[in-house]
């Protein structure tokens, strides 16, 4: 049993030092932070700054509530309410959902397939260190004359161009850095897959977190550098006299969408597969099962990645596109269901006459699966051409996306964090506040997200500062629960801190009684050092 | 272990080569973009150079209206009007319209007028043989002109389009590119007309 001396926040520093046969000595302090090349300390670096910037943006998201709460415009201005929209979605996309998947696969990936670090160590360095600079860039843009980006995280020209104020040069550089630093992060993920298994570890004996995120890292690779082209363009054409954009010398607006969301779809997808992954890890542990339908998770992960690649024009029904197109994208949208759908299954039938118990991961696990389900439902009705023109730039697409945004990737997220936490900590996270945060999280974001299908169906457009009366109701819901929800994390910060301090009953190094895999076979918490020499797999 | 670290370098310089490429990709989708519309004529562009009519036959037997529309550009002052807002033509024969513009500013002002066709299909069949939106057309301060647009309806025109809206949207492109110099640009009202 571990001393409760050796307590050297956030992490275990100290306590391995006596079984540690490496010559290189851990810096303390600030250094080790910087140096570190360790792949379970930059896990720790990417999932603590996701989850400030999920608080940054979290705030913003409050400022745009508190707007909301009321009819008429009284809390903000509608260029700083504009601003505020747009930076909470680039915040929330590329500073928390994406690093903290990021962080997660460092941390779990080479112990999930016994290999002793990340295949690139250096790199991974980098990869992380230049994300602060990224967010501080794009986060002090909102303090320039004329103020931060206010086009919309989709920066939609000609917004972005004709009508953008000058911070668009620093939005344009710290996205291009959160590319680079995407794409680094994939190449790591992708090089430590294919060459550092352990003897033994086929690719059908992959853990679904790895397959998935392999699926995921070439999905970056392939689209973030088409972002990259695309900020690019904006630049050019901004402050540079290009006309990609510009109708007047030659160039086409419309075909800014067709670039932008030829990335953005894939986007979003880069945004569900390791969340899918992750509940295909916790559902079997909880409810004593093996996954049902290993080798089809699989296949519907590959399937669903290629298929994005060509259903990008959803977004663009209202464009004007001739009916054939329009019919072939919204045939290919529906497609995707039917991978997506099988997963929904899987997990299902996983649970099937499991012996089930719900521990905080499988709370979140669970509402997962019904929640992410609704996002995917009401995906489906938008993905109907004609009614998406009703639909279209509505709250009920807002209210989509977050289903499948908070209530997917995010909670997968949450549930992860308290499912691998014992293991990274060594002890047992305070199981009544991981509860509360668990029932009031749940409760307040379907009082925040589900009204706005019926004021979207009912047609308060997105991304304006104010609304038409009969909506008022409603949206005072809205506040309240987004407020409620904003709160709740608080409690998530309560315990992560109560969590790296070390407080907590002792955890064995299975943790979960169903636990299984390579990961739960070394000690809690894991040494500093994992798998030095490879495990053998059978 | 160094074993480990070459493979490592080979794959990662591939995935390089796959970042490389979709970057270039990225770019590569404007010229395809605008390929793919050409072709297909999905996205209403009409083409930005003058068809050659060759005398072909009229098909009498159908007849197509065709509605223009106007509009400026925010920011761009100019009055702008079609002076014919609608016209019924049979496929293959040729027509003139003239729209009129005038500049109500205190400044010269070079303007771009751009094309678009809807349904956009019918950019394929509508041959220009001349029009004002294949130059930059500037005007002096007060200065006002008609500008002459040419056409024919190619009679491939599928069957069930009977009819077609043009429209023209004026850019001020003022310091930008070329333009012609103001005292050649034949459409000036103030100029005797030439012909009739
Ligand atoms: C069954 C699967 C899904 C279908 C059929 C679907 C369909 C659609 C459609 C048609 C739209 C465009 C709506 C409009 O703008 O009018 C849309 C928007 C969106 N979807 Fe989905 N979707 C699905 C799953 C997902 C998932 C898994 C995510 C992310 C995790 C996601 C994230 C988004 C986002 C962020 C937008 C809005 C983008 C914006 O305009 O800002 N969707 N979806
Ligand atoms: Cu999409």
């Amino acid at each position: 049993m571990a001393h409760s001396t050796d307590t050297i926040a956030p992490e275990h520093t100290t306590a391995h030092e006596h079984d540690d046969h490496h010559d290189h000595h851990i810096p303390s302090g600030i250094k080790r932070w910087l140096y570190t090349t360790n792949h379970k300390d930059i896990g720790t670096l990417y999932l603590w700054f996701a989850f400030i910037m999920f608080l940054i943006g979290g705030a913003m998201a409050m400022v745009i509530r508190l707007e909301l709460f009321q009819p008429g415009l009284q809390i903000v201005d509608p260029n700083f309410f504009n601003q505020m929209t747009t930076v909470h979605g680039l915040i929330m996309v590329f500073g928390a959902v994406m690093p903290a998947f990021t962080g997660l696969a460092n941390w779990l990936v080479p112990m999930m397939i016994g290999a002793p670090d990340m295949a690139l160590p250096r790199m991974n360095n980098w990869s992380f260190w230049i994300l602060p600079g990224a967010f501080l860039i794009l986060l002090s843009s909102l303090f320039m004359e004329g103020g931060g980006p206010s086009f919309g995280w989709t920066f939609y020209a000609p917004l972005s161009t004709t009508y953008s104020g000058d911070s668009t040069a620093l939005f344009v550089f710290s996205v291009h850095i959160m590319g680079a630093s995407s794409i680094m992060g994939a190449i790591n993920v992708i090089v430590t897959i294919f060459n550092m298994r352990a003897p033994g570890m086929t690719w059908m004996k992959m853990p679904l977190f790895v397959w998935t995120w392999l699926i995921t890292a070439f999905l970056l690779i392939a689209v973030m550098p088409v972002l990259a082209g695309a900020v690019t363009m904006v630049l050019t054409d901004k402050f540079f006299g290009t006309s990609f954009f510009n109708a007047a010398g030659g160039g086409d607006p419309v075909m800014f969408q067709h670039i932008f969301w030829f990335f953005g779809h894939p986007e979003v997808y880069i945004m569900i597969l390791p969340a899918f992954g992750i509940i295909s890890q916790i559902v079997p542990t909880f409810a004593r099962k093996k996954l049902f339908g290993y080798a089809s998770m699989v296949y519907a992960t590959a399937s669903i990645a290629l298929l994005s690649f060509v259903v990008w024009a959803h977004h663009m029904f209202t464009t004007g596109m001739p009916v054939a197109a329009e019919m072939f994208f919204m045939f290919a949208t529906m497609l995707i269901s039917v991978p997506t759908g099988v997963k929904v299954f899987n997990w299902v039938a996983t649970m099937w006459r499991g012996s089930m118990t719900f521990e905080v991961p499988m709370l979140f696990a669970v509402a997962f699966i019904v929640l992410f389900t609704i996002g995917g439902l009401s995906g489906l009705m938008l993905a109907i051409t004609p009614v998406d023109f009703q639909y279209h730039d509505t709250y009920f697409v807002v209210a989509h996306f977050h289903y499948v945004l908070v209530t997917g990737a995010i909670f997968s997220i949450m549930a992860a964090v308290y499912y691998w936490l014992p293991k990274w900590t060594g002890k047992m996270f305070d199981v009544t506040l991981a509860k509360w945060h668990f029932w009031c999280s749940l409760i307040s974001v379907n009082v925040l997200f589900f009204p706005m299908h019926f004021v979207g169906l009912a047609g308060m457009p997105r991304r304006i500062p104010d609304y038409a009366l009969q909506f008022a109701d409603f949206n005072k819901w809205i506040s309240l629960g987004g407020f409620a929800f904003g709160l709740s994390q608080l409690i998530f910060l309560a315990l992560l801190i109560k969590a790296c301090r070390k407080q907590g009953e002792p955890v064995s190094s299975q943790v979960w009684e169903g636990a299984e895999g390579l990961e739960w076979e070394i000690p809690s918490p894991a040494p500093y050092h994992t798998f030095e020499t490879p495990p053998v797999v059978k | 272990m160094s074993e480990q670290a070459k493979d490592n370098q080979k794959m990662v310089i591939k995935l390089l080569v796959i970042v490389v490429g979709m970057f270039g990709f990225g770019f590569a989708l404007v010229p395809l973009y605008d390929v793919f519309c050409d072709i297909t004529g999905i996205n209403g562009k009409t083409a930005n150079s003058a068809a050659v009519y060759t005398a072909i036959e009229v098909d009498e037997s159908r007849t197509i209206s065709v509605e223009f529309i106007t509009r400026t550009n925010t920011g761009m002052p100019w009055e702008f009007r079609a002076e014919t807002k609608r016209i019924k033509v049979h496929p293959g024969e040729l027509h003139t319209v003239n729209f009129y513009v005038r500049n109500p500013a205190n400044k010269q002002i070079i303007a771009q007028a751009i094309p678009s066709v809807s349904p956009g299909q019918v950019a394929l069949y509508l041959n220009k043989t001349e029009c004002f939106c294949f130059n930059q057309q500037p005007l002096l301060a007060g200065e006002e002109a008609t500008m002459p647009m040419q056409f024919y309806v190619d009679p491939q025109l599928p069957e069930d389009i009977s009819f077609f809206t043009v429209q023209y949207t004026l850019f001020d492109v003022t310091g930008k590119g070329d333009s012609l110099a103001v005292k050649d640009n034949p459409y000036l009202r103030e100029q005797p007309k030439s012909g009739t």
